[in-house]
């Protein structure tokens, strides 16, 4: 048994070899991409860092104000004397409606008030006439009644002389009232005509502003209702960012904060701008804050409607303890890190505060220099086994 | 007494490894299938256990937003918030597109959900969490895709911020997670040309465009681009809450059909890859008859190889226990070493596939019992055959 044992030294050897090399590598297998294998984990240190979060929204470059100029009644338009792009002063001319028959009606008002005009003078023709007829029959009235106390008329007479007088006066009041009508008359009849000079320069539409004209949308010819825009005007050095910003991240932003712009045009660059307004109604639909952000400076062209992303810098906190944003997880309702513990991954629930995109505030719940996992191979539960490990070439 | 099985294979010692050694490869292959089949499974599952969500909540009578499209309005989670034993919903929108990174096309699925409620990646192997309310995305590493990679969906390109694992749709497609509103965006967004041509056509109706109306057209414009509509809306409840309850109040009053998170697993796996899955298991089942039949005929014939040498054992006066025990042992050898170099070879290429091979320890033992009981049967024929082996045999030649 010795014997064949010995002969057999160089093949049990090589066996023995072969089996022990097979086993360590199924082991070595096993351990390490098997079922059986921990968890690779990369760690980090809670640290303390400063913060200066940021807030992010999309909007669209507007304007602060946008004038629609249209008529006030429907008409037709006459003329268009400006195009899109073209800049306007205020009180230019801009366009015309048709007025139809508005002259001829001004005309008719006219002609009315010089009517009126002579009536008036007719009126105050027959005053006069009234007025002086009224003076003689008081005068004959005042001989009669002298005449009569003398007895050397009858009283027949004196009584029918006194009645002429005071018709005549009666004549003459009703001469004067016809007078001051006909001067209403020339009133009613001049208003007419302003009214109708007004509405004749409403025709006229004209520029309320120092401005650019940003739509053409009616031509000659087009008829357009009462409020219709025929041209939209803006005032290019009033423009800004029409922000969207969700309301679950908007707490924060205040008037006056700074902000960077990026237009879709220009991805690479940014713009300084400003917080100048944000909206009280925001959108309950899309459950977005409206905050509305000037360029502070204005570049020189900017392009209506387009698409631009709003960074505002919030106020940051100073040397605070900070873990990076990855590391925190939602383990069985809470939120909390994990660590680990004898190479066992352990869950410890912390108290987060102001997050970065990168960073996160740790309220309480750690410690400076803790260790912690930020990124793990697969999800982690308490208590799996973890181990270090470069998940990612970088 | 000496071992004979030991004797006989040192002697054969060249052959009976490499015999083992096919066997091994075998043995992979079946394991692999295996894999392959628990992988089908698990991708199923993996995206409803890292949603980790209790209750999915979807269009009335479809089965799921995987299953069956499904649309509801994102406004619909504040009703659903202010339901008893309800602690926190998401809503999603999941897509399956094409995503063009560096001039090459990625099939992903694109799924879009709130930062910080539930629908998110659950962990990530790189870089950081979404932060901003757009064009930020969290990619699966399988995309190939590294964290400061723009990738274009639609008309906005996105930069990859983070990377996350194991993150794919039932079909395998790794996963990119984007904020809801753009995915919103990119789901219901038309292409330019096709706008351009539906503003036309609604200008040319004059149902909609009459003259002395302005502003209706604008108006049906705007309602015509814009959508309010997620795929689904997922509920986590109060811990010791009921979910089949919650489900049920759901379905009866808001008039939405609601998963437990059961359901939803019994209809991704039986529903979804029913087909698929059968495919591959009824291809197993095949494979392992075979592998197990192939076994048998190794053992069988590698015990008729050695007629002469039982022969002359018989003639020596061998105890028929003792010829039996041999044969015994040599087969259940051949087990043990098949078994653990298909698993050496299995473990060793299944990362290699392209869809995730999931091999399970218990799939492992199971198939180490049934190695074991094959070869027993098999050497249970070859010592019946053996046993009936005629001494003279060995004279004979």
């Amino acid at each position: 048994m010795k014997l064949s044992a010995l002969k057999l030294t160089k093949h049990t050897l090589l066996l023995i070899a072969g089996a022990v090399a097979f086993i360590a590598a199924f082991v070595w297998l096993l351990a390490t991409s098997g079922p059986l294998a921990p968890v690779g984990v990369e760690t980090a240190t809670a640290t303390r860092a400063d913060l200066s979060p940021a807030v992010y929204g999309i909007g669209t470059v507007e304007a602060q104000n946008d004038y629609s100029v249209g008529p006030i009644q429907a008409g037709r338009v006459l003329r268009v004397l400006v195009d899109q792009g073209e800049p306007v002063k205020a009180g230019q001319l801009l366009a015309e409606i048709d007025p139809v028959d508005l002259r001829q009606r001004a005309e008719a008002a006219s002609s009315s008030a010089a009517r009126a005009r002579q009536a008036a003078q007719a009126a105050q023709a027959q005053v006069t006439e009234a007025d002086s007829r009224a003076r003689l029959a008081q005068t004959n009235s005042e001989r009669y009644q002298a005449l009569y106390r003398q007895k050397f008329v009858a009283k027949e007479m004196a009584d029918s002389r006194r009645h002429e007088a005071s018709a005549a006066t009666a004549a003459l009041a009703a001469a004067r009232a016809n007078a001051t009508g006909a001067l209403r008359e020339i009133g009613r009849a001049e208003a007419e005509l302003r009214g109708i000079d007004q509405l004749r320069q409403s025709l006229q539409l004209v520029s309320p502003i120092d401005g650019v004209v940003t739509a053409r949308e009616a031509e000659p010819g087009a008829t357009v209702v009462a409020g219709q825009a025929v041209l939209r005007l803006v005032d290019p050095a009033r423009l800004w960012v029409r922000a969207r910003v969700d309301q679950a991240r908007a707490q924060g932003v205040q008037v006056g904060q700074a902000a960077d712009i990026v237009l879709r045009s220009v991805p690479g660059a940014s713009l300084p701008g400003k917080v100048v307004r944000i909206d009280l109604q925001s959108d309950a639909v899309t459950e977005e804050r409206i905050i509305n952000v000037a360029f502070d400076p204005a570049p020189a062209q900017l392009y209506l409607g387009e698409l631009a992303e709003v960074t505002i810098r919030l106020p940051g906190l100073r040397d605070v303890l900070t873990v990076p944003r990855a590391a925190l997880a939602q383990f069985g309702g809470q939120t909390g890190v994990w660590q680990i513990e004898s190479g066992r991954a352990r869950f410890r629930p912390v108290e987060p505060g102001m997050q970065t995109a990168e960073q996160v505030q740790i309220v309480s719940g750690l410690q400076a220099g803790d260790p912690l996992i930020v990124y793990s191979a697969k999800q982690l539960d308490d208590g799996v086994r973890v181990r270090e490990k470069q998940l990612t070439q970088r | 007494m000496i071992n004979l099985a030991r004797r006989d294979i040192v002697h054969h010692l060249k052959s009976y490894l490499l015999t083992g050694l096919g066997l091994g490869l075998l043995i992979g292959v079946t394991l692999t299938m295996a894999g392959v089949y628990r992988g089908m499974v698990d991708d199923a599952k993996v995206l409803l256990h890292a949603v980790d969500a209790d209750v999915w909540v979807v269009q009335q009578n479809t089965l799921g937003p995987f299953a069956e499209p499904s649309s509801v309005p994102d406004d619909l989670y504040r009703s659903l918030l202010g339901l008893e034993g309800v602690a926190q919903t998401g809503n999603v929108a999941y897509l399956t597109m094409q995503v063009v990174h560096q001039g090459k096309s990625q099939r992903v699925m694109v799924a879009g959900f709130e930062p910080g409620k539930p629908g998110g990646p659950a962990f990530l192997v790189a870089g950081r969490p979404i932060a901003r309310a757009h064009y930020e995305a969290v990619a699966d590493a399988k995309t190939g895709f590294a964290v400061g990679d723009v990738v274009r969906i639609r008309r906005n390109d996105y930069t990859v911020v983070g990377l996350t694992r194991r993150m794919v749709s039932s079909g395998g497609d790794p996963m990119l997670f984007i904020p809801l509103k753009d995915a919103q965006e990119a789901q219901f967004l038309k292409d330019n040309d096709a706008i351009i041509e539906d503003r036309k056509r609604l200008e040319a109706n004059p149902a909609v465009n009459r003259p002395g109306q302005p502003g209706v057209l604008e108006a049906v414009q705007a309602i015509q681009t814009s959508s309010h509509k997620v795929n689904a809306v997922l509920l986590r409840l109060a811990p010791g809450v009921d979910a089949h309850a919650v489900a049920g109040t759901i379905a009866r009053w808001q008039r939405y059909t609601a998963y437990t998170r059961d359901d939803m697993e019994d209809i991704l796996v039986a529903k979804l890859i029913a087909t698929a899955a059968k495919q591959i298991g009824l291809f197993l089942a095949i494979l392992a008859v075979v592998s197990a039949a192939i076994v048998a005929f190794i053992i069988y014939t590698m015990t008729l190889g050695k007629i002469k040498e039982i022969a002359v054992l018989k003639l020596i006066g061998s105890r028929d226990r003792t010829i039996a025990a041999m044969i015994m042992q040599e087969a259940l050898g051949l087990g043990v070493i098949g078994f653990f170099v298909g698993k050496f070879a299995a473990t060793l290429w299944a990362p290699a596939f392209p869809k995730y091979v999931l091999l399970e320890t218990g799939d492992a033992v199971r198939a180490f019992v049934l190695t074991l009981v094959v070869c027993a049967l098999a050497s249970l024929l070859a010592i019946r055959a053996a046993l009936k082996i005629d001494p003279a045999e060995a004279i004979g030649g």
